[in-house]
């Protein structure tokens, strides 16, 4: 590098924050805060992993006493036998923490405010401070929600939806004692870090480009933050709005949610004059409420992983995405299609058949983005000379995921098939397959290709591929044969199942399944050794190691304060001119003005 | 959660003020145009951040909304009679807004001391209102009307207090944009008071909205 450059470097240096609490710890850098969001989200990730761990063990083999566990969390084991209670609050936290904490976390907040900046050509965020501002707010977010485990009763236990009125009376089960209180608490935190965090993504994605990044030379990656944050921004009040009336209904007396006629362990729920203590409210608020942010929230969850996918196949087959108009278009029909379909959620709460039709309708519409997707993803592939390193093979597994758990979505879409198979573990099937796996290995395939970037070190290839094919299988073990299970009748969220008859049958496969999961998690130790090797120890990167087009590949890796040591670089292209005729090399960086190649729509 | 923006705003506003000629935190976009007047939204960061952030709070209360219009149908509904003293914080609240058109001018037309006189104006009337609505929950109370008497009842507390806790958001903003002009740290000309302004009306036109819910609708 030139001198020059290093004198800019060392100007750059000059403005940044000297102390490392103002550096690292409470940083306006949108890399630090990034990699902060990703590492919290991934360890949060081990929390909610081990919640798992634990309801498999119960599925697989509830009348084993554990006198281990039993020893080590007492008020969840009595002599060695899983409480039913504490099951209820396991499955609860690991929905809660694994949607919200990990799987909205890590991509969105986690690779978004890394890469958002640095593929639009910004210094940073818009709003520095909002963005320091919005990470602790998450972390007391997490704090709280961890904390319910310790409170009097323990962690909220009505599963990740909080159905009233399960979650809105005090008495009705140990875990709505305080940790349903706290529950809320803790989404309030991250409802308030993530509505700051999409004020900063719209903000600067529609504000701060460079010079030359048109929209439609924006790669998928960041299409999707764009659309995620514009779905975050208008669902997530939604569930805000619920959350306190739901407080007011646990705390302050109020009937939004609670009808007449409610009875707790047989007793009715009456006024010291006899009347009904609640009336008038109505259940079914909450759920049309909470899924008229509940589905747009699985997209936030999987459009990343979708962008991540598009801009990993693109460079690791060597060539332009294919049909990238249609590719964009699709993720905005998806958004636009994904708040109009929560109905879906709730066929068996009761609604009139007219309206489950047209909710159904709406959902099986939302296939002919994501079949558009699947096909130009493997249009991209077609006849490519692929490089199968392992973010691209993270990107397949996406693919294969997207479109296993896809298929099982139509099934689900249809309100006549949907009511039979509703809180059955076919369901339990579809969501782990498309919206937690896909978004999951949109994590690690993310985690893998931009890994040189943030660290300026490459990840261990060998690890990585053996953390990969040891997730990828055991992923399809753990999640595949609950669709049999669910169509067998298996239901979800109970406790001890062959305490029936007909399903006394299914244990077999339900240790499959556990032992599956264990393997599962246990391939992770591959993962987090590599992740934190490589940061320290591994191989030098350099600039683009990839030999990739974006933006975020021309800075140094890992960029310094305000990204790029010189000007602003200008955008003379989209990010996937690749194996053009006639160029020199077979990528053009996003940054060459030559006239080859398809450079995308300019201005 | 409401007077967080606010301040980050101020910041953001102003995101070179670490040193003369420095390159490297200005943003290329958004660095042009915060103060310029008549710029367009998608130059002017601030501004663009503040709309997202009203329409992001529309969107909590066409929540509410949705619950309300539900929660009316059922049979057990007994409609409130509004306490007075709204009308009267109706009319503090939007003579706020109108002293605070005032202020903007004069600091526009660099007559810093009036712009600080009806500045000041429109504190004591923003601060008022908040006083009035205190008056109003405490003389319903007074008259038996309690959080958890009716839906109705349930629904006038939830709201108005939600509207408050944005309203004293907007008043934090307030005394940062009163320090600004009584320390003099506008440019001659400079329309400092026009995000505020925009989030000050928000806060009026959406309480003529909540009233209309709750007490024409």
């Amino acid at each position: 590098m030139a001198h020059a450059a290093e004198a800019h470097a060392a100007e750059a240096h000059a403005h940044r924050p000297q102390s490392f609490i103002w550096r690292y710890v409470f940083s306006k850098d949108h890399k630090v805060i990034g990699i902060q969001y990703y590492v919290t989200a991934m360890l949060m990730a081990l929390v909610a992993g081990l919640l798992a761990m634990m309801v498999r063990l119960q599925l697989a083999w509830p009348d084993k006493t554990f006198p281990g566990l039993g020893r080590f969390l007492p008020d969840g084991y009595s002599d060695g036998v899983m409480n039913p209670e504490f099951y209820a609050m396991l499955f609860t936290m690991h929905g809660t923490i694994m949607v919200f904490f990990v799987l909205s976390t890590a991509p969105v907040s986690g690779f978004g405010n890394y890469l958002i900046p640095l593929q639009t050509g910004a210094r940073d965020m818009a709003f520095p401070f909002l963005n320091g501002l919005s990470y602790w707010t998450f972390l007391c977010g997490c704090v709280t929600i961890l904390a319910s485990f310790f409170v009097s009763g323990g962690a909220a236990a009505a599963g990740w939806t909080a159905y009233p009125p399960l979650s809105a009376l005090r008495n009705s089960i140990p875990g709505s004692q305080w940790g349903q209180t706290i529950w809320i608490v803790g989404m309030v935190f991250f409802i308030a870090s993530f509505t700051m965090g999409g004020l900063n993504f719209l903000t600067t994605i529609l504000n701060l480009r460079t010079k030359g990044l048109s929209l439609m030379r924006m790669p998928m990656t960041l299409w999707s933050m764009f659309l995620v944050a514009i779905l975050g921004l208008l669902a997530f009040p939604a569930l805000t709005a619920a959350s306190l009336m739901l407080i007011f209904d646990r705390h302050f007396g109020t009937s939004f949610f609670l009808p007449s006629g409610l009875a707790v362990s047989g007793a009715p729920l009456l006024a010291a004059d006899g009347s009904p203590l609640h009336s008038g409210g109505s259940p079914l608020l909450w759920q049309h409420l909470f899924w008229f942010l509940g589905h747009p929230e699985v997209y936030i969850l999987m459009l990343p992983a979708l962008g991540f996918t598009s801009d990993i196949i693109a460079v690791f087959s060597r060539k332009a995405i294919f049909g990238y108009k249609a590719m964009a278009g699709a993720m905005v029909a998806i958004s636009a299609l994904s708040f109009v379909v929560w109905g879906h959620h709730m066929f068996v709460s009761g609604m009139s058949p007219y309206l489950g039709m047209a909710f159904a309708v709406g959902t099986m519409l939302i296939a002919v983005p994501s079949a558009v997707k699947v096909f130009n993803w493997l249009a991209t592939l077609w006849r490519s000379r692929i490089r199968f390193e392992t973010p691209m093979l993270w990107a397949l597994g996406v693919v294969s995921l997207f479109i296993s758990g896809g298929l099982s979505g139509i099934w689900l879409g249809q309100s006549a098939v949907d009511i039979p198979l509703h809180d059955t573990y076919f369901v339990v099937a579809h969501f782990h397959l498309i919206m937690a796996g896909a978004a999951l290995f949109g994590v690690f395939g993310a985690t893998a290709y931009w890994f040189p970037k943030m660290f300026g070190r490459m990840m261990n290839d060998t690890l990585g591929k053996i953390h990969f094919w040891l997730t990828f299988v055991a992923y399809y073990c753990t999640f595949f044969p609950m669709h049999y299970i669910g169509i067998a009748g298996h239901v979800r969220r109970v406790y001890d199942p062959y305490q029936y008859q007909f399903l006394k049958g299914l244990q077999p496969i339900n240790e499959f399944i556990t032992v599956s999961a264990f393997v599962l998690g246990s391939a992770q130790v591959f993962f987090f050794i590599n992740f934190f090797w490589s940061a320290f120890k591994g191989k030098k990167a350099g600039e683009n190691p990839w030999q990739s087009n974006g933006l975020e590949w021309t800075c140094p890796s890992p960029p310094p304060h305000g990204n790029w040591p010189g000007e602003i670089p200008e955008v003379y292209r989209w990010p996937y001119d690749y194996s053009v005729p006639g160029a020199p090399t077979d990528h053009i960086a996003q940054t060459d003005p030559s006239p080859l190649g398809q450079r995308g729509e300019g201005h | 959660m409401s007077s967080a923006p606010t301040h980050a705003l101020d910041q953001a506003g102003r995101p070179s003020s670490g040193g003369g000629g420095g390159p490297v935190l200005g943003p290329p976009g958004g660095g042009e145009g915060p103060t310029g007047g008549g710029s367009s939204l998608f130059g002017d960061a601030p501004r663009f951040g503040l709309w997202l952030f009203m329409g992001t709070a529309s969107m909590l209360f066409i929540g509410f909304t949705s619950a309300y219009i539900l929660r009316r149908a059922s049979g057990d509904w007994r409609p409130l009679s509004a306490p007075s003293v709204l009308w009267l914080n109706t009319a503090l609240l939007f003579s706020s807004s109108a002293t605070l058109q005032g202020a903007r001018r004069r600091l526009r037309g660099s007559d810093l001391p009036a712009a600080q006189a009806w500045l000041a104006f429109t504190g004591i009337l923003g601060v008022s209102f908040v006083v009035g609505q205190v008056l109003a929950w405490r003389s319903l109370a007074a008259a038996g009307v309690f959080l958890s008497s009716n839906p109705h009842s349930s629904f006038f507390y939830l709201l108005t207090g939600v509207h408050v806790a944005h309203l004293l958001g907007g008043l934090v903003w307030f005394v940062a944009d009163f320090v600004k002009v009584r320390r003099l740290a506008f440019t001659p000309g400079e329309d400092g008071l026009r995000l505020f302004a925009t989030y000050w009306h928000f806060l009026a036109v959406l309480w003529a909205y909540l009233l209309f819910l709750l007490f024409v609708y």
